[in-house]
């Protein structure tokens, strides 16, 4: 094995996040440390791209705040992540969604990904 | 390279090293050679790519062939010949100096490799000046080019010694250490580890 992949492997720790991709809506709830307080606050917004692999793998999430365009990008396996929630697939043909910041409004909306549901056979 | 995420939440971009196991092959002492060292080698080799004067000498400490062989002066650690050095003489948040070979870049105008701002603008009159050397000196009086004058020409593929850098983590099973920052040479390029 390679030596990066093996030291990736080594560091990745367990991780209990749903698997999302671009376009999907998710709420980030990250660490802040204030001094020795440390509280949770959460970043609610769709996924603009999901980069790298292993250890250093990151992603971006987009959200309107008061009107203003905010993009925070975090990396996958950071301590400071606390919990990933899932709350809306969206169904989009790229993986990178950059288009989204020249876009407002109805126009910046992402479609919901119909889910598909098994009924069984009798 | 990679990185690594620190206690604090921070994360560190990281050099991974094979930092051993090296073969001690040598001995030098003041009695027998007039200074004290350690020979060490490291990477395997081919037999049939190994001189057999090499092939004896790697057999006298009862080892294979070695590709890198390195003498290091007055080191303090006590081995004795046969015996591997490992990755576990680093601790974790030592700090070392990494020596080592940059990449090659060719050759490269005084802009980029003297860090000169170049003459004049790209505008008013001018063109083809923006990344040149300027003047070398005077005229008729020295009448030459003072020696060591920077001028344009090969580089990089200098020995290189980068200080102060931090071990990172060490995985003992494997040899190999993460180190803060970045060392001199291209991927699987060979360093010396100074602490």
């Amino acid at each position: 094995m390679d030596a990066v992949a093996f030291v990736h492997e080594q560091l990745t720790g367990k991780k209990e996040y749903p698997t999302f991709k671009a376009g999907d809506n998710i709420t980030v709830n990250y660490k802040i440390i204030e001094g020795n307080k440390e509280r949770i606050q959460s970043f609610k917004g769709d996924v603009l791209k999901r980069q790298g692999r292993g250890y250093t793998a990151s992603f971006t999430v987009r959200k309107i705040s008061d009107g203003v365009g905010v993009e925070r990008l975090f990396p996958l396996y950071s301590p400071n992540i606390d919990s990933i929630t899932l709350n809306k697939a969206g169904s989009v043909r790229r993986a990178k969604l950059f288009y989204l910041r020249d876009r407002q409004g109805k126009s910046a909306r992402i479609k919901e990904k119909k889910q598909i549901h098994h009924t069984a056979k009798a | 390279m990679t990185s690594i995420f620190e206690p604090n939440g921070k994360q560190t971009a990281c050099t991974i090293i094979e930092a051993g196991p090296c073969v001690v092959t040598q001995k030098k002492t003041v009695d027998t050679d007039g200074y004290n060292s350690l020979q060490i080698a490291f990477g395997d080799a081919k037999e049939k790519n190994t001189p057999q004067a090499l092939i004896n000498h790697f057999a006298k400490a009862s080892t294979t062939p070695k590709s890198v062989v390195k003498e290091i002066r007055n080191c303090s650690i006590d081995k004795n010949v046969g015996e591997s050095i490992t990755c576990e003489i680093f601790t974790e948040g030592e700090k070392v100096s990494v020596i080592g070979t940059t990449k090659g870049k060719g050759f490269q105008g005084v802009v980029r490799r003297h860090g000169f701002s170049g003459v004049g603008e790209a505008t008013h009159g001018q063109h083809d000046r923006q990344r040149a050397p300027g003047s070398v000196g005077g005229s008729s009086y020295p009448s030459r080019v003072f020696k060591g004058m920077r001028m344009a020409g090969r580089m990089g593929a200098d020995r290189v010694k980068i200080k102060a850098l931090r071990v990172v983590k060490v995985f003992p099973d494997t040899n190999y250490i993460l180190i803060s920052g970045s060392v001199p040479g291209h991927n699987g390029s060979i360093v010396l580890i100074q602490n």
